[in-house]
């Protein structure tokens, strides 16, 4: 038996082909200190971080407050620059020569951020907004318009009441809706959703994400929905990413991943996830302490410090992801699946 | 409404419903702004005050009864209302309504211009220091601390000491005092913007830098920048007078609010009350700009 | 800590020189030749020939400026043109004279603006927080070498109850604490201290309101706290950013003293400058801007340190 890499071979999968790759992506950012300012430390915020997203799907992204759900997605779009590794649009390398350019990516991938007050310039009407995106890449400013109202139909708020209005006078979820409506009008094909629902009302949250779904299915998007919140990544993902402390931990489809989770984190997650149903009680022991610091994160496997299955080798082993040959979907960085990795729970080599 | 209850409405209506729930047009930013200061009526007034002065510095030469450099050695020190000199004489018979009115333009000028040009200068400088960011940013900073590090009077003094005297001097003089702060709030001002999200949604869609600063930067930073150095005119045109009042502003025999203060010193003790009269145009002047400034800034700061 | 405080040294040292070199090539933004700055414009060849050697200006700019700078470390600002004494001499008794003037308006615009400032902070929004607001505009807004002027004009000219001018008897450089002198004192005191009255009355006013709609502060006086405690409260966490003020707004009248002894008479550095002005006296000029420049940023490093050492948020691991 092999270990299967991070990168699932297309013609295995029943889906469609692969619109994002990445690869081995790494982010630190420098901590100074002492009298000169010198930087003393590294936050590893993204280390050796691989996954794909298919054509047409949903990718969940999820993980406590500091994993790096959000710098991934930052990285994705580029707006920070990554200290390693690759990321493939359509099978090109971005912001490499003979590759994509970075602008030429940013026509096909568009973000919508979580703070809905900050996200839009408050000196700008609606319209503006919107039609900022178009303009930059070389439509008329009549068919940014027009395309502005059509876009704030299709978001679901009344295109004559609301084209020239200002951030102040909206709701948050009508907030949302404009920072969706932006998203959508560069045409992108993928849209990176980080905690897009996270900071508005419940009810609200609702509605915006059955908005979402639609616009999925009337575009053709795909989406990255990064997310704290399970339940609601449940509903809205096809695939689900684990992350935790700068690490992709387990992969693979909602119903596997949540049915029958492998990895120790994801089955703690889970089961502290509140729900009404007395069937879903959990007997997994309870996740215990803090997060360990991201300056200095534990050696080997990074779970280790909270995990109660913790053995010698995953202080000295960086568990890589690996998926049974059984279910080559689903993806669990756990030495406890990796034959032969020298875990007493591990299968034989 | 509060934001938390235009939330709560939201929330509570479908989705149908939800565009009709505000029936009121849109207004703008600016339009707000106004609502606000027509509301304010210390604010009106103060500005009504600013536009009587200003307008009758420019219309001197209309409204003045007498020729402000005509001298008379006769007419000196006339006392307030006497012979036909509605507030009096100056030291060398010249009189003093004409000569104030006429000193308005020079003051004000004195006063506003190196405002003006400290907002060209170091709003750019600030705007480059604040959104490029790293060595150019120290580099322009720590110089802007240089002369940050000089108390402004003692500043414009050196300044205009080494220079000398006349306007065109003054005037450089406090330029340079007013640039470093102008400098650095358009620096801070513009730090924070750059790092809000839609400078970012702004980037991320594409947009060149140069694109992203000028629709999105520019218009957010100016708003504050602004209003800051409105406040400074006050200041500037104590400071202006000051200079003149030492003698290092405008030279005689020039009518202009600080140098008459000068002139007229020695003449308290005889002609007390006239000798005092351009510290009072200073003092309207000044105190009408910082309370118009102040109304201003509370009506652009509301919380949005 | 530590670390901080050394942090904030290092970063004043090229902006203490910055400063220098700026003072420097003041004299060589004034039109017409340096030298004629430092000698006197009857002065015999030989001496001229001397002083150009003395001074280096046959030397290299940048050369000349470590010249200079060298010699101003020790004390050394030269000659005054004017006088002949040389420069230190002449700016000490100055400078303490200004100290005496400055020290006291501050301390008398701090009272008035921690008492006017707490009032309004604490009667936010009614007609008293209006009343001392207008006073503190007032004070920011007021020509101060006019105020002085309309002062003299009330206590000394219609009055006579109040000396116009000068020090005292004795002179520039006689200074004692008694009732002749203290009348001296009164009116460019009061003078002074109106900007930094205001000043501080607006900080006050800010801080002691800001704190009081905080919400610890309903907490406290929910809980029946007593006026007086809670306006201990206030004042423990308002010190902090009042004294920075008021540090700051003593250095700014160190330095921007100049117009209202120009007004009295009063014999400090503001009026020796101006009198240095006038007479061309380049290196006393130089030398009295150098010191209270570079007094004004120790002060602010003073007041950077002691603020961060008393307000526990800004202290750093």
């Amino acid at each position: 038996m092999s270990i299967t890499t991070s990168v699932p071979n297309p013609s295995s999968a029943s889906r469609d082909q692969v619109i994002l790759e990445v690869r081995g992506l790494r982010k630190y950012f420098p901590v100074r200190g002492g009298v000169l300012n010198r930087q003393v430390a590294a936050v590893q915020a993204v280390d050796d971080v691989s996954f794909t997203v298919r054509r047409g799907e949903t990718l969940g992204i999820v993980g406590e407050s500091g994993c790096g759900k959000s710098t991934t997605a930052r990285l994705l779009i580029r707006l920070l620059e990554p200290d390693d590794g690759s990321v493939l649009f359509d099978g090109q390398i971005v912001g490499a020569a003979g590759g994509i350019s970075v602008r030429g990516m940013r026509r096909h991938m568009q973000m919508v951020f979580q703070d809905s007050y900050s996200s839009l310039n408050p000196r700008l009407p609606v319209e503006e907004t919107i039609a900022f995106g178009p303009m930059v890449h070389g439509t008329g400013r009549s068919e940014a318009r027009r395309r502005a109202r059509d876009l704030l139909a299709k978001v679901g708020l009344e295109p004559d009441l609301f084209i020239r209005r200002y951030p102040h006078e909206l709701s948050g979820g009508q907030r949302q809706r404009i920072n969706i409506a932006r998203a959508l009008a560069l045409e992108p094909r993928i849209v990176l959703l980080d905690e897009a629902v996270s900071a508005l009302d419940k009810s609200v949250e609702a509605q915006v994400l059955n908005l979402l779904i639609d616009l999925k299915g009337d575009f053709d998007l795909t989406y990255v929905f990064i997310s704290h919140d399970l339940n609601v990544v449940q509903y809205v993902s096809d695939r689900v990413l684990v992350m935790y402390l700068g690490k992709v931990v387990e992969i693979g489809d909602v119903e596997a991943v949540y049915g029958n989770p492998h990895h120790p984190y994801t089955r703690a997650l889970l089961s502290a996830m509140p729900s009404m149903d007395p069937d879903r009680r959990s007997h997994e022991p309870p996740l215990t302490g803090d997060p360990p610091n991201l300056i200095n994160p534990p050696s080997g496997c990074r779970f280790r410090t909270r995990c109660v299955y913790a053995e010698s080798v995953c202080a000295t082993k960086v568990p890589e992801l690996y998926a049974e040959p059984a279910e080559t979907d689903h993806q669990t960085a756990c030495h406890m699946m990796i034959p032969g990795s020298g875990h007493s729970a591990a299968p034989a080599a | 409404m509060s934001q938390s209850a235009i939330d709560r409405a939201d929330a509570a209506t479908p989705p149908e419903v939800d565009a009709a729930q505000v029936a009121l047009v849109s207004r703008g930013y600016w339009s707000s702004v106004l609502q606000r200061v027509w509301r304010d009526k210390v604010t009106i007034a103060c500005g009504l005050v600013v536009l009587l002065i200003v307008l009758s510095a420019v219309f001197a030469g209309l409204l003045a009864p007498f020729d402000p450099y005509k001298t008379s050695m006769i007419q000196r020190l006339k006392p307030i209302g006497d012979g036909g000199f509605i507030l009096g004489t100056d030291e060398l018979g010249r009189d003093m309504l004409s000569r104030l009115l006429h000193g308005g333009r020079l003051s004000l000028f004195m006063g506003i211009t190196p405002v003006i040009n400290a907002l060209i200068i170091g709003g750019l400088l600030g705007v480059v220091a604040g959104f490029v960011g790293g060595r150019i940013n120290m580099a322009i900073m720590r110089t802007v601390d240089v002369f940050y590090a000089f108390p402004s009077v003692l500043l414009a003094i050196a300044i205009s000491g080494a220079l000398g005297a006349g306007l065109v001097n003054a005037i450089v003089s406090l330029t340079v005092v007013f640039v470093p702060p102008i400098a650095r709030v358009t620096e801070s001002v513009t730090t924070q913007v750059r790092t809000l999200d839609y400078v970012e949604a702004a980037r991320a869609s594409g947009a060149r830098t140069f694109t992203v600063i000028r629709v999105h930067v520019l218009s957010n930073v100016l708003g504050p920048v602004f209003i800051y150095a409105t406040s400074l005119i006050s200041v500037s045109i104590i400071l202006a007078a000051g200079l003149s009042f030492l003698g290092l502003g405008v030279e005689p025999p020039e009518a202009e609010w600080g140098l008459m203060l000068n002139t007229l010193r020695q003449s308290i003790w005889v002609s007390p009350w006239v000798s005092a009269l351009p510290g009072v145009m200073i003092f309207a002047t000044s105190l009408s700009f910082n309370l118009l400034s102040d109304g201003l800034r509370s009506a652009m700061d509301v919380r949005l | 800590m530590i670390a901080y405080i050394v942090r904030r040294i290092l970063y004043v040292i090229p902006i203490a020189l910055g400063v220098t070199v700026f003072i420097f090539s003041l004299v060589h933004l004034a039109p017409g030749d340096p030298l004629s700055a430092v000698v006197a414009p009857d002065a015999p060849k030989e001496v001229v020939e001397q002083l150009k050697r003395d001074y280096g200006f046959d030397k290299p700019l940048p050369l000349q400026y470590v010249i200079w700078l060298g010699r101003a470390v020790t004390g050394d600002f030269g000659i005054s043109v004017a006088t002949g004494r040389d420069v230190t001499s002449e700016l000490g008794p100055a400078i303490l004279n200004t100290m005496l003037l400055a020290v006291a308006a501050t301390l008398v615009g701090f009272s008035f603006g921690c008492l006017l400032g707490g009032i309004a902070g604490y009667f936010q929004g009614r007609s008293l927080d209006k009343l001392a607001t207008g006073i503190a505009v007032a004070g920011i807004s007021v020509p101060h070498y006019w105020l002085g002027l309309v002062l003299v004009i009330i206590f000394s000219v219609e009055l006579n109850a109040l000396p116009a001018m000068g020090m005292g008897p004795g002179g520039s450089r006689a200074w004692a604490w008694d009732a002749a002198h203290m009348r001296h004192l009164i009116l460019p005191v009061i003078t002074l201290s109106v900007i930094p009255m205001g000043i501080i009355t607006r900080t006050v006013r800010a801080t002691v309101a800001e704190i009081r709609n905080q919400e610890f502060v309903q907490a406290l006086e929910a809980k029946g706290l007593r006026k007086h405690q809670v306006l201990r409260h206030i004042a423990k966490n308002a010190a902090p950013t009042v004294l920075a003020v008021m540090g700051l707004q003593l250095g700014y009248l160190l330095g921007g003293s100049i117009l209202v002894e120009t007004v009295f008479s009063w014999p400090g550095t503001g009026f020796l400058m101006n009198d240095a002005i006038f007479r061309r006296d380049i290196p006393l000029l130089q030398g009295a801007i150098l010191v209270l420049a570079l007094f004004f940023v120790a002060l602010n490093l003073l007041v950077d340190v002691v603020q961060t050492a008393i307000d526990p948020r800004m202290r750093r691991n």
